[in-house]
C-alpha cells in the first residue's frame, strides 16, 4: 500500500484570516473520496516545513500576520525543495503576495518574498477591493468561471514569467470584480507563463470549495489522472452536483441573485 | 454610584425634548426607534452625547461577542431592586443609539437621568463613545474576526481600542486574560483587572499585539516569543467542573458559585464580568449572582418559542469564535436536531468563507439542516465536514418540520428574521 497523498497546510495561525485553511481540507477529502488515502498535514510555527509534501496550501492573512509568515516562509530550506521540484502550491491573497518576489507594507517597507510566482504588490492606496467576484479561466485545464470573495489592499504586478489564472468579468452585468487591482482585470497569477505548478488568487471562499474544478487541477498535477467522485450516499442532490463539478455555482450568482431578488 | 447628574443647559435640553418626541413618534411607527432620536439630538447639539451622560456612572461594554448578554447581565445586578438604569437593551451600540438609550431615562427633561448607565458598544466605536462619557468602567470581552468586509483586521480594532483605554485613565478596565489581543489592549490600562478561563478558541491568537512577534499556546496559557507578553493571572475566575458546576473565584479569595438559567460556558463566563463590574461598584459578588439567576433571555437569545410538535430554541451565532460557544452549549445537551442558518447581508457580512473556520464536525450526533440565504454554502460545508443533513429553503419552516425539541442557531439576520417569524 502506498504512503498518504500530503497536503501540506502551512501555518495557519497567521495565514488562516479567511478560512483559506478550507482549501486543504477540500483537497484531502476530494481524494478520499476518489478512494486515495489522503491526509493534511498542518504546519505550525514551531514545526520544520516537510520538502516532500504532495500539495501545499498558504492562505490569507493580516498585515502583521503576512511579514512574520513572509520572514519564516522565505528562509525555510523544506519549502524551497519542494517549490524547486515543482509540488503544486496555491496560494491565497496574503500568500499569493509571500510567494512572489516582493510587496511593499503601508509603512514603504519592501519586503523580499519567496521568489516562486513573478509578481510584485504595492499598496493600493484608496478603498480596499472587497466583494464578490466571477472570473473566466485563462489556464489549460480550466472551462469553467471561476467564483469567490476578495478583501485585499495590494496591487499585484505580473513579471514576464508568470501568467494570469483568470480574466475577471466586467462589473454590470453581475458580479465582476478588481482581480490583482492592475486595471486590465487580471485576476491571481500562475507560475512559468502558465505552465507551472503554482498557483496564486485573491479568491476567498475557501477557493476550492467553491471551484471544485481548480481543486481537481491541482490534485492531477500531484497524483495524475483522478479516478471518478463516489460521494457519500444521501447527501442534498444540488449540492452532490456541486461537489461534481455540475451543479449550480454558488452564493455569488445564485445566492446574491435571490437576495436581490428579494 | 451615588454622583448627582447636572442638568442640562439649554440648547441640550431642546435637543432632548426634540429628539424625545421624534424617537417616541419613531417607535409608534415601527421604524428604527433605537437609533433615531439620537440621531435628531445629535444633529441639534454635537456634544449631546457628553451632556447626557455628564455626572452618570458609566460602564461601557465592548469585544466581538457577549457584549449585549453581558451589558444585559451587568445592568441586572447594578440595577438590583428596580432602580433606574439607562442601558441599550435593544442592541444599537453606535453612537446614535447610545444617545437614544440614554435619552429614554429621562422621564422629564428636568427630572433628571438615571445615576447609573451601562452601555454595550459596538469595537469601532470605543474612543469616540468614552471620550463623550467619561467612563467609570469599562469591560473588553474578546476579540476575534468578524465581518472582515466591513470591520476589517481585528488586529486593527484591537489596537484601536487600546487607544481608546489609554485615553480613559479614569476608567477601571475589566478584561480578558486568555484572548491575547484583548489582552494587549487591556493592557494598555495602568490598573486592569483580569478575567480569565480557558478559551478554546485561538485562531486571531497567533501575532504578539504589542512586537508582531510569534505568540505560542501552551496549555491554558499564551507567551509572544520575541518581547514576553503573556497572559496576565486572572483576578477573577471562572471554574467549572464536570458535573457542571461553576464558581467564581475574586480577587479577594472569596469563592461565588453561578446558578443561570442562560445556558453554556459563554454565558458563564459573561457572568464573571458582571460579578467583577458588580465588586468594582459596589455589588457583592453573592449578591449579583443571586440577581443573575433570573436572567432567561437576552433580546430573544437563548429563549424557546413553543410550537405545535415542539419547541424551538434560538441562538445566536456569528463567526467562528460565536460558533465555539454554541457548540460547547450543544455538547451540553441531548443531540437535538440543529437548524444552521446563514445569511450574507450587509449586517452579516458578505462573505461566508468563515463558515470553514467552524469545526462543524462537532455536531456530527445532532440531525442537521442547511437554511438561510446561503443554505446551499452550509450544505458544501457539511459534506466536506462528513456530515449529514438536508437542504431547506426557510430556517423557520424546517424547525416546524421536525418533531420535539430543535435548536435554531442563525447569523445576525437569519437569527432576527426567525425570532420575528416565531413571535
Ligand atoms: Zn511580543
Amino acid at each position: 500500500m502506498s504512503a498518504p497523498v500530503t497536503v501540506v497546510l502551512l501555518l495557519p495561525e497567521v495565514l488562516g484570516t479567511y478560512g483559506d485553511a478550507g482549501n486543504a481540507e477540500v483537497l484531502a477529502t476530494r481524494l478520499r473520496w476518489r478512494g486515495i488515502e489522503g491526509r493534511v498535514l498542518t504546519v505550525g510555527w514551531t514545526d520544520a516545513v516537510p520538502s516532500g509534501g504532495d500539495v501545499y496550501v498558504l492562505g490569507g492573512g493580516e498585515d502583521a500576520a503576512q511579514v512574520l509568515a513572509c520572514d519564516r516562509l522565505r528562509d525555510s530550506i523544506g519549502l524551497r525543495r519542494a517549490l524547486d521540484r515543482g509540488a503544486p502550491t496555491l496560494a491565497v491573497c496574503a500568500g499569493l503576495q509571500i510567494l512572489g518576489t516582493a510587496f511593499t507594507i503601508a509603512d514603504g517597507t519592501r519586503v523580499p518574498g519567496v521568489g516562486v510566482l513573478d509578481v510584485e504588490t504595492r499598496p493600493g492606496g484608496g478603498p480596499r477591493r472587497i466583494g464578490d467576484v466571477v472570473a473566466d479561466p485563462l489556464v489549460d485545464g480550466l472551462d469553467v468561471p471561476l467564483e469567490g470573495f476578495e478583501n485585499h489592499g495590494g496591487i499585484t504586478e505580473l513579471g514576464p514569467d508568470a501568467a494570469p489564472l483568470a480574466r475577471v468579468r466586467e462589473v454590470g452585468r453581475g458580479p465582476g470584480g478588481a482581480g490583482n487591482g492592475t486595471g486590465d482585470r487580471l485576476e491571481g497569477a500562475v507560475s512559468d507563463r502558465g505552465r507551472g505548478t503554482v498557483v496564486g488568487t485573491y479568491l476567498h471562499g475557501p477557493v476550492l470549495a467553491r471551484n471544485p474544478a481548480l481543486a481537481d487541477l491541482l490534485l492531477t498535477k500531484a497524483v495524475g489522472e483522478l479516478p471518478p467522485l463516489e460521494l457519500p450516499e444521501g447527501m442534498p442532490a444540488a449540492t452532490a452536483a456541486r461537489l461534481r463539478g455540475t451543479g449550480d455555482d454558488l452564493g455569488v450568482r445564485t445566492g446574491a441573485r435571490r437576495r436581490a431578488g428579494a | 454610584m451615588s454622583r448627582r447628574p447636572a442638568r442640562l443647559p439649554l440648547r441640550a435640553r431642546a435637543a432632548v425634548a426634540l429628539a424625545r418626541l421624534v424617537g417616541g413618534l419613531a417607535r409608534s411607527a415601527g421604524r428604527h426607534g433605537a437609533v433615531i432620536g439620537g440621531r435628531v439630538a445629535t444633529m441639534l447639539d454635537r456634544r449631546v452625547l457628553a451632556r447626557l451622560a455628564a455626572g452618570r456612572t458609566v460602564v461601557l461594554v465592548t469585544g466581538t461577542n457577549g457584549k449585549t448578554t453581558t451589558t444585559s447581565m451587568i445592568a441586572r445586578v447594578l440595577g438590583g431592586a428596580g432602580r433606574e438604569l439607562a442601558t441599550n437593551h435593544l442592541g444599537a451600540n453606535m453612537p446614535d443609539g447610545i444617545t437614544t438609550a440614554l435619552l429614554d431615562t429621562f422621564s422629564a427633561v428636568d427630572a433628571g437621568p438615571s445615576p447609573v448607565a451601562v452601555m454595550e458598544v459596538d469595537e469601532s466605536y470605543l474612543g469616540e463613545v468614552a471620550a463623550a462619557t467619561d467612563p467609570r468602567v469599562i469591560v473588553l470581552l474578546n476579540f476575534s474576526r468578524d465581518q472582515l468586509d466591513r470591520v476589517g483586521e481585528v488586529r486593527t480594532v484591537a489596537r484601536r481600542v487600546g487607544d481608546a483605554v489609554e485615553a480613559q485613565p479614569g476608567a477601571r478596565v475589566v478584561a480578558f486574560a486568555d484572548d491575547v489581543l484583548c489582552a494587549g489592549a487591556g493592557l494598555r490600562a495602568a490598573a486592569p483587572l483580569w478575567v480569565s478561563s480557558p478559551t478554546r478558541w485561538t485562531g486571531d491568537a497567533g501575532v504578539c499585539p504589542h512586537c508582531d512577534g510569534a505568540v505560542t499556546h501552551t496549555g491554558t496559557r499564551w507567551a509572544c516569543s520575541s518581547c514576553g507578553l503573556a497572559r496576565p493571572d486572572g483576578d477573577w475566575t471562572l471554574v467549572e467542573d464536570d458535573g457542571g458546576v461553576a464558581t467564581v473565584h475574586g480577587p479577594d479569595g472569596d469563592a461565588t458559585s453561578l446558578d443561570l438559567q442562560l445556558p453554556g460556558h459563554a454565558n458563564r463566563l459573561n457572568a464573571v464580568f458582571a460579578l467583577a463590574v458588580g465588586a468594582e461598584l459596589g455589588v457583592t459578588p453573592a449578591v449579583a449572582a443571586a440577581r443573575l439567576r433570573g436572567l432567561e433571555q437576552v433580546g430573544g437569545r437563548y429563549r424557546t418559542v413553543t410550537r405545535p410538535g415542539g419547541t424551538t430554541r434560538l441562538l445566536l451565532a456569528k463567526n467562528p469564535a460565536g460558533w465555539a460557544q454554541v457548540l460547547d452549549l450543544l455538547d451540553e445537551g441531548p443531540p437535538r436536531p440543529v437548524v444552521v442558518a446563514v445569511n450574507s447581508r450587509e449586517a452579516d457580512g458578505r462573505d461566508v468563507s468563515w463558515l470553514w473556520d467552524v469545526p462543524f464536525e462537532r455536531l456530527e450526533r445532532h440531525p442537521l439542516v442547511a437554511a438561510g440565504e446561503r443554505a446551499a454554502d452550509v450544505s458544501v460545508r457539511l459534506a466536506y465536514a462528513g456530515v449529514g443533513h438536508r437542504m431547506a429553503d426557510d430556517a423557520v419552516a424546517a424547525t416546524r418540520d421536525t418533531v420535539g425539541e430543535v435548536d435554531l442557531v442563525g447569523n445576525y439576520t437569519a437569527f432576527h428574521d426567525a425570532a420575528r417569524a416565531l413571535t
